[in-house]
């Protein structure tokens, strides 16, 4: 590696920020297709683009009516509106909500943070719990797996608005002991973030522990075995960084199990985020806004894969380039 | 048994080895067993193993020689049931071990190297670390461990080995990476070593190496447990030999006798299927059988009178390489297979002779040259006027199980050679063809799974046979079976040559198997043919200095023709060759090449075809 | 549906022998069960106890008891009587959803898989845009586009798993066609189309069933979410989701209105996975 290096060098630009480079830029493809599907399925669904823009919600008077198309300029030809739209979003705007009456980066702006905060709350909960069910369980007598196997399958079936719901009756109306709405202080954040979290605690557990099961039978588990290196350091050394590798693969399912999640549980705990504002703008038929969300949303995709795809050559040499040196 | 064992601890003793006489490990009615299955897998195993001697366990798939040596370090698996009337580990019963206790043993007292370093070996993991974290275990890593490592990877003749420890599995050729693997084994400093395969997956210049580092360190007066299915690697180490066949010994004793007087049929038979490198017994010059049975099956294909045949596969400078400017799979390759003729391709892996067999079988184009059929462009014509040309040349490739479909039935399997037959016939043609490769026809309604690795590729060869071919390419076609099977699929496949004049093209990197085989040799090393010629020329005097180094990395056993000529490559060499570098090592010389560069790692294209666009980032693809 | 996709793309469990699907309780158990709520799908006219739009100011929100099994809503209705009315819409949404899905994701991963590198290229860019999006994304999406209500709801779920089954069948498709017994086919003159017919469709299929299967369950769950969120079946339609939905403003005073229903979702999607898991088990391979 290093020799080829001296023999031949290359641009002064180092293989992983080309990689990188290469990856976002692929990545801005994605949000770039998008936007456009997005954008002709607005202007191309059934009925008027104008009532669509406005929504039923708000008052659809003649004077608002003239103000959405002089605003978005509808008259002139699809494509310049297109193009329009592009340049809009390429200076950070997203668009307008007649509805809400509101530019809707700043309506998102105020609603990202409580939803990131419950995601990334959650999907500690849930990394952390699934691996120590599968840490503790694998390799257990019948007993305990079949009881892990079971527990893993009605968390994975439970939807999770059912299990908000369950948690609001027994915790907060029942017991008294957490608060059941809003987003105010620690308190509020621990039973949506387990609502969130336990369905998707499911899912990877059964992964983690199907990986670890796997690599179990290794040969060199077995090496390492016959070195005299003990169950729980076999675990930890070895086995376990196996089984987390696949992980990164379901980054996308992650994310949007999180996300998907993330707009009902916010619903039922009556939480302020992305999610509601997304139900909100599709019960009331708010197409703006649900377009700009779904902008958002693929460019997230597009930053956490790519982060995913920088982070997993790191763990895992094999992806790594070169030979022997 | 135990008699033999004391016998031979006594005679080492008396021959002034160094070591006490207390065997390393003792078992005496060593019995395991696995819930659910009907006999057990180990049935009253008795063996010992003495400072300085090889002990080897000898036996075909399923015979329970890895599970007997796995259970003598508590590690036959957590459903085994293991049970003994005596099992010492360095003069201390077990019969009461728990896991703490086991864990104390493992590695210090018994060390063990498995198959395959490119699994064996943790892949997230450098070398270094794998061998400092055995060297911890074992105590002996002192305050430095790093430098522990250098010297354990120097004391296995790995060279740079600084540079090495830093390195990860699969950035190692399958020699470096075998002894970094016994080089974590050694870093304990256990008096026994357990060997389980440990030169399976190498090609044969490189397992003769690794064989004279393991007889090496058995001179130094380690214990060694050889574990393997290869008579002719258990006959370069072993002192005793015991044969295993269903989890129990059928034979044991001296090496020498057992492996030049066997007295169990069963060790006989496994002997004799070893492909001894003999020439095979073939009939005269034109075989008067062949003639007759050659005119009714295919008449066109000519006399088979040996040299003057006609050629029906004709291959002319042909290149073929998997990325555009990238190292070619073949290089200017050229062959001429005659009818009736049998043309044996050998080389090691990466030499090419795969890519040749699927260019032959108008599965891949060259990039340039052309392959002839019957004097006719083959490989050049547009797949849809090849398949009319397709039941001429057919093809056994080396794993049974996957060139079948998991669905289907066995009819089904031959059937999809035999198109536009009604349903009686057809099955009446199926029937025919399983008689001829030696099967019964009740397999007829048996699916992949349901049936054995050697009737498996006898199923593959009946297929082939239902479209009357005059051409077999033959790709590893026994590589994947056990001895004794593989010797019968030979035998089957001579048959067919002889007594249908069918012309084989076999490729295989088993030089002795190539011997009993074949009329005609092609050496190929890097996509190129370095050597070609009549058989017994070749073996008898090889010209390329590559052929020559191929020859002498070839096992025997005792007794066998040319074993006097070629010395095993193990022993006298190995000896000498105490922390060499490596660069010298080796019965080739200089053109050898493990420690070289040319050995790059196979795994690359293996990576690269495993990705497939999934989701697996590479840099600089 | 994700969750499945997750799973699936790991290699099946050991498999068990055949007729083990009907030997063993554990396996047993979820038909018995799916079969009795078909049953109640049918004839939910046997199994309810009152009509379930009949309104009862009088009897509002009664917990549980004799009269009333499940109890009763806001405006007196009997949540039992409700719910096994909402079978039939919960699970028309859901299977609707599934025969979608399937469909369109198998003629989607079939072309890519068996078409040419180009077809392949440009038909797996699209797949991998939608599955860029979260799932209910995409079908809030769609209920965006096209409105809410029953088979809206039943179209965009289904449009939301296509990607996911177009993904398996490419893939199973591809292995296929690259396996080592098609090439033998192809070396015994075997035309191309017909190694599609006769090897690739058959061992599509296998996991195209186990995926869909264990799919059913997620689309329940996705359906009845949306349902939850009020862009499910119009009222007085209700399907489980909906009643969800209706008490979730009571569940201080009366947790039964919407713990029944979500009950019903969990236990009709613990059956289908586990029915899918052992079809998974069993299959060759």
């Amino acid at each position: 590696m290093s020799d080829r290096a001296r023999l031949a060098p290359r641009r002064h630009v180092p293989p992983w920020a080309r990689f990188v480079a290469r990856r976002l830029a692929a990545g801005l493809v994605v949000v770039w297709g998008t936007l456009t599907v997005t954008f002709f399925a607005l202007h191309l669904a059934p009925g008027d683009i104008v009532d669509g823009l406005i929504g039923p919600g708000a008052a659809a008077t003649p004077a608002l009516r003239g103000q959405v198309i002089a605003e978005n300029g509808l008259d002139d030809p699809l494509l310049l509106q297109y193009g329009r739209q592009l340049a809009q979003l390429a200076s950070g705007g997203l668009g307008w909500s007649y509805q809400l009456n509101e530019p809707i980066e700043r309506l998102l702006g105020s609603q990202l943070g409580p939803t990131v905060e419950l995601a990334v709350s959650a999907l500690v909960t849930a990394l952390v719990l699934a691996v120590l069910a599968a840490a503790l369980t694998v390799g257990r007598g019948r007993t305990v797996r079949g009881a892990a196997g079971l527990a893993e399958l009605l968390m994975v079936s439970m939807p999770s608005f059912w299990l908000g719901i369950i948690l609001l009756t027994v915790f907060s109306y029942r017991l008294h002991a957490l608060p059941s709405i809003g987003a105010d202080g620690p308190a509020a954040l621990v039973l949506p973030t387990l609502a969130l979290a336990l369905p998707l605690a499911g899912v990877l557990a059964q992964v983690i522990r199907q990986e670890l099961e796997t690599t179990d039978g290794r040969p060199f588990v077995l090496t390492a075995r016959s070195r005299g290196l003990g169950a729980t350091a076999v675990l930890l050394r070895h086995t376990l960084r196996h089984a987390l590798l696949p992980l990164t693969t379901l980054s996308g399912f992650v994310l949007g199990s999180l996300f998907g999640g993330a707009v009902l549980v916010e619903n039922i705990f009556t939480r302020p985020g992305l999610g509601r504002v997304l139900a909100n703008a599709v019960g009331s038929r708010d197409l703006p806004v649900v377009s700009a969300l779904v902008v958002i949303s693929s460019a997230a995709f597009v930053v956490i894969n790519t982060l995913v795809d920088v982070l997993h050559p790191l763990i895992d040499p094999r992806l790594r380039e070169g030979g022997p040196a | 048994m135990t008699t033999t064992t004391t016998e031979a601890t006594a005679a080492k003793a008396a021959a002034g080895h160094t070591g006490p006489s207390v065997p390393l490990v003792r078992v005496e009615g060593l019995r395991v067993s696995f819930p659910g299955a009907p006999r057990p897998a180990v049935d009253g195993v008795s063996l010992a193993v003495g400072a300085g001697e090889c002990v080897a366990l000898v036996g075909e798939s399923g015979s329970g020689k890895s599970v007997t040596a796995r259970s003598l370090i508590g590690l036959a698996g957590a459903r085994a049931r293991v049970s003994a009337r005596t099992l010492e580990v360095a003069g201390a019963d077990t019969a009461g071990f728990g896991e703490r206790q086991w864990r104390a043993v493992r590695g210090r007292r018994v060390a063990m190297v498995f198959q395959d370093a490119l699994t064996a070996l943790d892949p997230l993991r450098t070398v270094g670390a794998e061998i400092a974290e055995a060297a911890r275990l074992g105590g002996t890593a002192g305050p430095d461990s790093e430098a522990r490592v250098v010297e354990l990877l120097t004391a296995v003749g790995v060279p740079e080995p600084e540079a090495r420890r830093t390195q990860y599995p699969h950035q190692l050729s399958g020699g470096l990476r075998q002894r970094a693997l016994i080089a974590s084994a050694l870093a304990a400093d256990a008096p026994l070593l357990i060997a389980d395969e440990p030169t399976t997956a190498l090609d044969a210049i490189v397992q003769a190496q690794i064989l004279a580092l393991l007889g090496r360190l058995k001179d130094e007066g380690r214990g060694l447990l050889l574990v393997s299915h290869d008579l002719a690697v258990v006959a370069q180490l072993a002192d005793r030999v015991l044969v295993l066949r269903r989890g129990e010994v059928v034979e044991s004793g001296p090496a020498g006798r057992v492996l030049s007087a066997p007295e169990h049929p069963y060790t006989r038979m496994l002997l004799d299927a070893v492909p001894s490198g003999r020439p095979r017994a073939r009939p005269a010059q034109a075989p008067p059988g062949a003639a007759e049975a050659a005119d009714a099956e295919a008449a066109d294909a000519g006399a088979p009178d040996a040299e003057e045949a006609a050629p029906v596969l004709t291959g002319r400078g042909l290149v073929k390489s998997f990325a555009p400017g990238g190292p070619r799979a073949l290089d200017e390759v050229g062959f001429t297979l005659r009818a009736g003729e049998a043309l044996g391709v050998v080389g090691e892996s990466g030499s090419g002779k795969t890519t040749l067999a699927r260019v032959a079988m108008g599965l891949s184009r060259p990039d340039a040259g052309e392959v002839l059929l019957h004097g006719r462009p083959w490989s050049a014509l547009p797949e849809r006027r090849r398949r009319a040309g397709r039941s001429a040349i057919q093809f056994v490739q080396q794993d049974p199980y996957a060139s079948a479909d998991p669905r289907f039935t066995v009819a089904r399997i031959i059937g999809e050679a035999l198109p536009g037959l009604r349903r009686a016939e057809r099955a009446r043609r199926c029937a025919e063809l399983l008689d001829q490769v030696g099967l019964p026809a009740e397999l007829l309604s048996r699916r992949p799974h349901q049936l054995s690795g050697g009737q498996r590729q006898r199923v593959a060869i009946a297929r082939a046979l239902a479209c009357g071919p005059q051409v077999l390419v033959c790709d590893e076609p026994v590589s994947a079976l056990d001895v004794s099977v593989q010797a019968q699929v030979l035998q089957l496949l001579d048959r067919l040559r002889r007594e249908r004049g069918i012309a084989l093209l076999f490729i295989t990197h088993d030089l002795a198997v190539v011997r009993q085989v074949a009329d005609r040799v092609l050496i190929m090393r890097g996509g190129s043919v370095v050597e070609e010629g009549g058989t017994e020329r070749i073996f008898e005097a090889p010209a390329h200095p590559y052929t020559r180094a191929l020859l002498d990395a070839v096992l025997r056993l005792p007794g066998t023709e040319g074993a006097g000529s070629t010395e095993g490559a193990g022993s006298t060499e190995g000896a000498g060759s105490t922390a060499s570098t490596g660069s010298t090592e080796g019965p080739g010389g200089a053109h050898v090449a493990d420690v070289t560069g040319r050995d790059a790692p196979e795994q690359d294209t293996e990576h690269a075809a495993g990705q497939d666009g999934e989701h697996v980032p590479k840099w600089e693809t | 549906m994700s969750t499945v996709t997750a799973l699936l793309d790991r290699p099946a469990a050991a498999g068990a022998r055949r007729g083990a699907l009907l030997r063993s309780p554990a396996r047993l158990a979820p038909l018995v069960l799916l079969a009795a709520v078909a049953l109640v799908l049918v004839f939910p006219g046997v199994f309810a106890t009152h009509a379930p739009e009949a309104t009862d100011v009088a009897a509002a929100l009664r917990p549980p008891g004799a009269e009333h099994w499940l109890g009763t809503d806001q405006l007196g209705r009997d949540v039992w009587s409700r719910l096994v009315h909402g079978t039939r819409l919960s699970l028309l949404i859901a299977v609707g959803a599934t025969v979608i899905g399937v469909g369109g994701g198998a003629l989607l991963g079939l072309v890519a898989g068996c078409g040419g590198r180009q077809v392949d290229f440009a038909l797996m860019r699209v797949v991998d845009v939608l599955l860029g999006f979260p799932e209910l994304l995409l079908a809030l999406v769609v209920v965006a586009l096209l409105g809410g209500g029953t088979v809206n709801v039943a179209i965009a779920i289904g449009v939301a798993g296509v990607p996911h089954y177009a993904r398996l069948v490419r893939g199973q498709a591809r292995l296929v066609l690259r396996s080592e017994y098609v090439e033998a086919a192809r070396v015994l003159g075997v035309p191309a189309w017909r190694s599609v017919l006769r090897h690739v469709l058959p061992n599509v299929g296998g996991p195209l069933v186990v995926l869909a299967s264990i799919g059913l369950g997620s689309a329940i769950i996705s359906g009845s979410g949306l349902s939850v969120l009020g862009l499910g079946p119009v009222p007085p339609d209700a399907d489980w989701g909906s009643m969800v939905a209706d008490g979730k403003d009571f569940l201080q005073t009366a947790w039964w209105i919407s713990i029944s229903p979500g009950l019903a979702v969990s236990v009709v999607v613990v059956c289908t996975t586990l029915i899918g898991r052992s079809l998974q088990s069993r299959a060759v391979r």
